[in-house]
């Protein structure tokens, strides 16, 4: 027990050291070039009007824009709900072996969950080409038109992403006392009743906690429009996030600066958001 | 299959992880600032020569060690063959997409190397024919004309097939293959319904509707890949890519020269003889294998679709070749080009020697380029030879040599090669519309600004 300051610390240290070298210098440097020219000098706010200007920017900020509607939505719906419903089975084991099977998806890396996805989306080698073809949808180019990639990139999104938070919201009901639920109980409540009026508001913290994550994330989507745009040769999905621009500005058009600005963008705007959440649903009080 | 190739490249094309693109950027510069601290003091290896100016350009020190050579997997059996023939060469043979359908690969590869000061491959393949509109100024292409190869190998290769690798006199890539767009034709089917081939592009309208109405389901050509506008807009002599200056393009899509070409493909398409799938595309495999009349495309299509198991798989004997068709009254005959790629060597290397000879290697000997390419050669000596190689296998249901020979020196000049990717913009700009049904004719103001915009953003002055 002596010792356990310095093991603290130790740990603590170790983490320091990865925030700084793949978060905080990282952040600086960005921040560097995004308020600096290719020659090194000042450039003021320069390169974020620069970037704006380019005509990849706005169809970009609408993409990422409709995605995290659809994706925040339905992460909050079906994570919460599917969370509950799995609070509510008598079965243990069934219990156990659902929570296993939502976890499953997300112990794949993230390149590879959407590589299967590639699959799935093929209707020429899809086990759901039956189904594909049913709505209309017998080629790749069909299924990945512009119109449905928001709805695509959500879908996988959810599905390598969303099993984890249902595991985690799963702890959070467990750690609902049971005598504030057995006396909603007792006073006549039934389920429905003690979801919406006891297990959601006590949910708050944590919702918002994934909304804040989720939202960082999702404002940085790159792997699932690279992956399609790779698979279909182009077709779908170039330049169409944030993200994928930055790229592009910094390795095709030879312009760190104006990726930088892009970078520096997403970061302010994440930090707003999880400001702002934070504050409105006093996320730091003591209950 | 396919599939699976493409997804397999694409994956290796990606970050591990989500991390912010800040981050990565981060990353390389500090491993940037790590290696050039710890470079300046190396020593060069021994026995080679201590690098300095040589050659036309500031050589790295000389050392001994494994040759790096990135390939895609179609150019594989080269770097394979080489080895081979060479077995005490240290080769590393990395396999990488190829930078195909303008997916910018190497581009960003080399920038990353040029930040960390490291890591370049020696010799690199290339799919494309414009890469030296980023790679000369971003110092990784090697001259090749001012002493690292003979002035006796270079002017063996054919007429105008270094244009692409040539800047301001200086060569700085060989070229592969030559890639030519002919027309591809089932001879026993042509003869079965007692079709003549076209000549002319009105004739080979008038067979595809013909086709359609007579043989539903078989096909007179596709217009569903990345480089179909390679095909049919560049035989056409479309001004999309008028490279005229080293950062000057001019375009016009809108014009007869377009338009015609834009509404013959839409009335096959609407007739139902013009696919819409791209030749590497699975459902094209599937569907279209003993299907296809005719198809107008590139020489290596020979090889790479119709004679291979992962293609269209036509048994020997039945595919022929004949001149693109013409437009009436046009002055001289024309037609496109679909990559017939690049080799190039790294300025950065310290292997010069082995990868000059590597290089040489892979676009002249008869080893790999007349026995096992599969496209039209860019060195002429090794294309007799190929050409007597397929005459000799017998797959062609008749000669192709003459044909492929004269199509070489009619590729139209005026169509460039600029920095932007014009197979990515039509991927992007044209190909969904397609296949949601939408004409191309429709699509041409479209693509037009398209093709604008892509090239400002590489800083081209875009007269229209």
């Amino acid at each position: 027990m002596k010792f356990a300051p310095r093991a603290g610390h130790a740990f603590v240290a170790g983490y320091l050291v990865l925030l700084a070298a793949f978060g905080i210098v990282p952040v600086g440097y960005a921040i560097y070039f995004a308020f600096t020219s290719t020659s090194n000098y000042w450039a003021g706010l320069s390169n974020f009007t620069a970037a704006a200007r380019d005509f990849r920017y706005l169809p970009a900020v609408e993409h990422v824009g409709l995605y995290l509607v659809i994706w925040l939505v339905a992460l909050v719906v079906f994570v919460t709900g599917l969370a509950l419903v799995l609070h509510q089975l008598p079965a243990r084991r069934i219990s156990r072996l659902v929570r296993f099977l939502y976890y499953l998806p997300g112990a794949l890396a993230g390149a590879a969950s959407v590589m299967v996805w590639l699959f799935m989306l093929d209707p020429t080698v899809s086990p759901a080409a039956s189904f594909l073809r049913l709505l209309g949808y017998g080629t790749f180019g069909l299924v990945i038109e512009p119109g449905h990639l928001a709805i695509l990139f959500a879908m996988i999104a959810f599905w390598t992403g969303a099993g984890g938070w249902i595991v985690v919201m799963y702890g959070a009901l467990n750690n609902i006392p049971l005598d504030v639920i057995d006396a909603a109980r007792i006073d006549g409540s039934n389920g429905w009743q003690v979801a919406r009026r006891i297990q959601i508001p006590m949910l708050r913290k944590w919702i918002v906690y994934m909304v804040i994550l989720a939202f960082a994330a999702g404002t940085q989507l790159f792997v699932e429009p690279q992956l399609i745009s790779q698979a279909s040769n182009g077709v779908a999905g170039r330049d169409y996030s944030l993200n994928q621009l930055s790229y592009d500005f910094a390795f095709q058009n030879n312009n760190v600066n104006y990726a930088a600005a892009i970078s520096v963008e997403l970061l302010v705007v994440s930090l707003v958001v999880a400001a702002v959440f934070v504050t409105r649903s006093r996320f730091f009080d003591a209950d | 299959m396919a599939l699976v190739i493409r997804a397999v490249r694409a994956l290796s094309q990606l970050r591990p992880s989500r991390t912010r693109l800040a981050a990565a950027v981060g990353v390389a510069a500090l491993v940037a600032g790590t290696v050039a601290a710890c470079g300046n003091g190396s020593s060069s290896g021994g026995g080679h020569s201590s690098g300095g100016m040589k050659d036309g350009f500031t050589q790295a020190p000389q050392s001994s060690g494994p040759l790096t050579v990135w390939v895609d997997s179609t150019r594989m059996p080269a770097a394979q063959a080489y080895q081979k023939a060479h077995p005490d060469v240290k080769l590393h043979i990395v396999s990488y997409d190829g930078d195909a359908n303008g997916s910018n690969s190497l581009q960003t590869k080399v920038d990353l190397y040029n930040r960390t000061g490291t890591g370049w491959p020696d010799v690199v393949w290339s799919t494309q024919n414009n890469e030296l509109s980023w790679a000369v100024s971003a110092g990784f292409a090697a001259p090749l004309n001012e002493g690292l190869i003979p002035n006796s190998t270079l002017s063996n290769f054919a007429t105008g097939a270094l244009d692409p690798c040539t800047v301001n006199g200086k060569v700085y890539c060989l070229r592969n293959d030559l890639a030519m767009v002919v027309l591809w034709y089932n001879a026993t089917l042509m003869k079965q319904w007692g079709y003549q081939v076209p000549t002319t592009w009105p004739q080979y309208q008038q067979l595809g509707e013909e086709v359609a109405r007579q043989h539903p389901g078989y096909i007179v050509g596709n217009a569903g890949d990345t480089f179909t506008p390679e095909i049919y807009m560049w035989a056409s002599q479309c001004q999309a890519n008028g490279i005229t200056g080293l950062r000057a393009v001019s375009v016009n899509v809108t014009s007869p020269d377009c338009t015609r070409m834009a509404s013959l493909l839409d009335t096959l398409i609407k007739a139902g003889s013009m696919s819409r799938l791209g030749v590497f595309n699975t459902a094209f495999t599937k569907s279209e294998k003993g299907k296809v009349l005719m198809l107008p495309g590139p020489a290596w299509f020979g090889g790479a679709v119709f004679n291979t198991p992962s293609g269209l798989n036509t048994p020997k004997g039945q595919i022929a070749i004949a001149p693109i068709p013409q437009w009436p009254g046009s002055a001289s005959p024309s037609t496109g080009n679909v990559g017939g790629g690049t080799w190039l060597l790294s300025a950065h290397s310290a292997h010069l020697r082995e990868a000059v000879d590597f290089l040489t290697w892979v676009t002249t000997d008869n080893g790999y380029q007349a026995d096992l390419a599969p496209g039209y050669p860019a060195y002429a000596p090794a294309a007799t030879a190929w050409l007597a190689n397929q005459a000799k296998s017998g797959y062609y249901a008749s000669d192709i040599s003459a044909v492929l020979q004269q199509a070489a020196g009619q590729v139209w000049s005026g169509w460039g090669y600029g920095q932007f990717s014009q197979e990515a913009i039509w991927a992007a700009t044209v190909d969904p519309g397609l296949t949601a049904g939408k004409s191309i004719v429709s699509m041409l103001p479209a693509w037009q600004s398209a093709i604008a915009q892509h090239a400002q953003a590489d800083g081209y002055q875009v007269s229209q």
